[in-house]
């Protein structure tokens, strides 16, 4: 079958092959791709001695480096961290007034806070720490769980309603599953709640919601709606709102609330990068 | 095997498939009437009526026919065309269906109002369907379509089987509407490249070993005692696709009656198979098959003997021993023992010159035939289609080692690299392949317009340098803004920040994607032409030049 023929154009000659029409010349591998396979090997060999790479029954082959790509991630961010902190290791004892009195440790922290608000604050308050629905507003000033630094860095720390013993978090009841008020009770009380925060607001049901208040809300949130910090009851006289501010919402909550939960950051996050996101939040506009 | 005398009586062959698909069927309704969930009543009330439509083309065929079809023609193999023009129209079908998708998501990269806020329309269920549109539908019709014309032609001999070949083309496109309906509904096994669930496996397990005993049973019957090399490259990618698809879809349905299934591997093992099996796609679908075109139809459209045998058969042992273990590079610092990783990378730069020796035995089989570049956009396409392989196999293990990827993975570089491999050596391969093909199959002397020709190269060129330098831009731009820490250590970006600010570049992106589904939407338009007209007088670039005349 083998017909070889010099081709004309190359003047080297064919295999003899034919597969409808197509035909292929006798040519050599070309040295230089050769050699350059040859060097790809002893380059892949030389690393093999090196580096961990062939397994065996019950281990494998470490190399002649020891080397360790774990071993080396965690010795470079321990040693990153120990470098960052350096200057900064008062922050973990000082006081917050303390810190914030020294520029250096205020200018740390303000930077730490900064990256450690955004890889881990901001996919729920947003990177301008303005929330959204569900989640808090750390601008507006009108705190859950108290906007002072102390009040903050303990939030932190803890969470709310998160896996830590010392979780902050009490629930509120849900008044309108559990039956203890009944829906029109329900509406009145949340057009009574409306008033708190809007003066203008009318409804034939504030002077009866009123009464509904006093004897089932008033011990939480206060006599004048202005909240309790100490167990997170909200301050009812601001139209700052987890969820919008709408009666909509507030029957809702009052019905069957939503109990948000945050984690917490203790463990997670190293002391001084927990007071110093601290200080950074305080610092946003909303501290108090 | 012996036929009935009478060409009205279904053979032996006929007889198989119709009870096998009209059992089939009969399994389908009973699944679909007990389903547990909707996916799966829709997926088996389609497998129903695909199989009865099945065993109804079966039957009617048989009653409607004249003769049987013989194996010879005046002295030559009398070809069997029907399952590759199907496959062919199919491939430019889902390749713009594929296109479109994945301009949609990246718009939607862009816009993420564009997800509409429907479970359908979300990036995660589109993003599967463009992925699976191009590689299997549109990717996987082109190497139907051109593994069974170039085995009957490098073989001269008919296909076996009458019903056989158009079981496989059909069956996997059935299987193609299955995983893309699926895809839209959310049924997924979680697994990239690998999504449809168990009964899609299953399927196209079955329609794949019919596949390759097609393949293996032309062969059987070549005339010419050596095998031409692009039947190996299709060999290599029939094969290893079925080992690669057994090995990365071992599942348990939880019932027969829900579209749900457990995996048998789980944490770094699952890991590590998918990315085994996730490479290897790569490596003999992508790769293998399409350097199988390649060998067939670059040699054929300039005219010339392919550079060097020697090369070819070295170069193709090295790619297949060597690909089957690059996978680890996928899980560079992950919970993959370094080990592993360490043998992935090596094994990807060892396969550097292996891949590189297909680009040498393209290019170089065109010495002699140059100036047909300047005459010939189809062979442009098939020349640049094997500069982008080049450049894909050289980013690829530079991508493997350790130092780099540990910058480039994760980000947009490695789309970049995906999509210059993807559209520049797949999709142009693919495009020169069809442009050969559809005169070939038609009987056509040419395609209709070649200008129209040029014109898809030039847009469909400009697109993706377009899109692969505004992927190297916002790859190697975010990995940089994740890496950089500010003058007291701490990071200076936020992970948004740096999703922000490649906003630019995804309308780039989607720009070079647009002008790149232009180009593939006037290649549909002119292959409709060329069916229903022929080719059109155009003396500039239609001259000079000398294919084989069609059979």
């Amino acid at each position: 079958m083998a017909h070889r023929e010099i081709d004309q154009h190359s003047g080297v000659e064919t295999t003899g092959h034919d597969w409808d029409g197509l035909k292929e010349l006798n040519n050599p591998l070309p040295k230089w791709w050769l050699y350059l396979f040859y060097a790809c090997i002893v380059w892949a060999i030389g690393y093999w001695v090196l580096y961990p790479a062939w397994p065996g029954i019950s281990g494998y082959t470490g190399g002649l480096l020891g080397h360790s790509n774990r071993l080396e991630a965690l010795s470079d961010v321990a040693s990153a961290t120990a470098n960052r902190n350096a200057g900064a290791k008062d922050i973990e004892t000082l006081p917050f007034d303390k810190i914030e009195a020294n520029p250096a440790l205020l200018q740390f922290a303000l930077a730490n806070g900064k990256a450690a608000f955004a890889n881990n604050c901001a996919p729920c308050h947003g990177a301008g720490a303005l929330g959204s629905p569900g989640y808090p507003n750390l601008q507006a000033g009108d705190w859950l769980w108290g906007g002072k630094v102390d009040d903050i860095y303990q939030t932190i720390r803890v969470g709310v309603r998160s896996t830590s013993p010392d979780t902050r978090g009490v629930p509120m009841p849900a008044f309108g599953k559990d039956g203890i008020l009944k829906k029109d009770e329900i509406n009145d009380v949340a057009d009574f709640v409306m008033t708190l925060s809007d003066p203008a607001y009318k409804a034939a049901g504030v002077a009866h919601g009123k009464q509904i208040f006093a004897d089932n809300c008033a011990s939480c949130h206060g006599e004048a709606g202005t909240g309790n910090q100490e167990m997170g009851a909200k301050n009812l006289t601001t139209k700052v709102h987890l969820y919008a501010w709408s009666k909509e919402t507030v029957v809702a909550q009052i019905t069957n609330p939503k109990l948000g939960v945050m984690p917490t950051w203790e463990g997670k996050l190293d002391p001084i990068t927990l007071k110093s996101l601290a200080i950074y939040v305080h610092d946003l506009g909303g501290g108090q | 095997m012996a036929r009935p005398a009478t060409a009205t009586s279904l053979s032996f062959e006929e007889t198989a498939y119709a009870l096998f698909l009209g059992l089939l069927a009969a399994i389908c309704l009973l699944i679909a009437g007990k389903a547990w969930d909707i996916p799966m009543a829709l997926h088996a009330g389609i497998g129903a009526i695909f199989a009865g439509i099945g065993v109804f083309l079966i039957i009617n065929g048989a009653l409607h026919r004249k003769a049987w079809t013989p194996e010879l023609i005046d002295g030559k193999p009398n070809y069997n065309y029907g399952p590759i023009k199907f496959a062919t129209i199919a491939a430019i079908f889902w390749g713009i269906a594929g296109f479109t998708v994945g301009l949609l998501i990246a718009l939607q990269l862009c816009y993420p109002a564009l997800n509409l806020d429907l479970p359908w329309t979300s990036f995660g269920r589109l993003r599967p369907l463009h992925t699976s549109a191009v590689i299997f539908a549109f990717g996987g019709n082109v190497l139907l379509a051109t593994s069974f014309y170039v085995v009957q032609r490098t073989c001269q001999a008919r296909m076996p089987g009458i019903v056989t070949p158009w079981f496989v083309v059909l069956g996997y496109n059935a299987f193609i509407v299955i995983a893309g309906t699926g895809y839209l509904l959310g049924v997924t096994q979680g697994k990239e490249y690998a999504e449809p669930e168990w009964y899609a496996d299953i399927w196209l397990t079955i329609v794949w070993v019919v596949y390759l005993l097609t393949f293996l049973g032309t062969i059987w019957k070549r005339k010419e005692p050596h095998i031409y090399v692009a039947n190996w490259f299709y060999l290599a990618f029939i094969v290893t696709v079925a080992v690669l698809h057994l090995g990365n879809n071992e599942s348990l349905p939880i019932s027969i009656y829900s579209s749900k299934s457990v995996q048998v591997f789980s944490g770094v093992q699952d890991a590590m198979v998918q990315w085994w099996y996730g490479h290897n796609a790569v490596g003999f679908f992508l790769t293998a098959g399409f350097l199988a075109i390649m060998y067939y139809f670059v040699p054929k459209r300039a005219d010339r003997p392919v550079y060097s045998y020697r090369l070819s058969i070295v170069h193709f042992w090295a790619l297949i021993f060597l690909y089957i273990w690059a996978g680890p590079h996928h899980l560079h610092y992950t919970a993959l023992p370094e080990w592993a990783s360490t043998l992935g990378a090596t094994f990807s730069i060892i396969l550097w010159m292996p891949s590189w020796g297909g680009m040498i035995n393209g290019l170089m089989t065109l010495s002699g035939a140059w100036d047909k570049l300047r005459t010939d956009p189809v062979l442009r396409m098939l020349v640049v289609s094997v500069a982008f392989y080049g450049m894909s196999t050289f980013e690829g293990p530079l991508m493997s080692v350790k130092a780099v990827n540990s910058l480039s993975h994760y980000t947009d570089w490695t789309i970049g690299h995906v999509h210059s491999g993807a559209l520049g050596w797949v999709g142009f391969i693919s495009f020169g392949a069809i442009y050969c093909l559809v005169p070939w199959l038609w009987n056509r002397k040419e395609m209709y317009s070649l200008k129209l020709v040029s014109w898809h190269f030039w847009l469909a060129t400009i697109g993706i340098v377009f899109y692969i330098t505004a992927m190297w831009v916002s790859g190697i731009m975010e990995g940089l803004m994740w890496r950089a820490y500010d003058k007291l250590g701490f990071l200076e970006y936020s992970f948004i920040e740096t999703v922000a600010a490649k906003h630019t570049l995804y309308l780039v992106r989607a720009f070079g994607g647009g002008l790149f589904l232009l180009g593939a939407l006037i290649m549909a338009y002119n292959v409709y032409m060329t069916i229903r007209f022929s080719a059109r007088q155009e003396h500039a670039s239609a001259s000079g030049l000398n294919l084989a005349p069609a059979e």
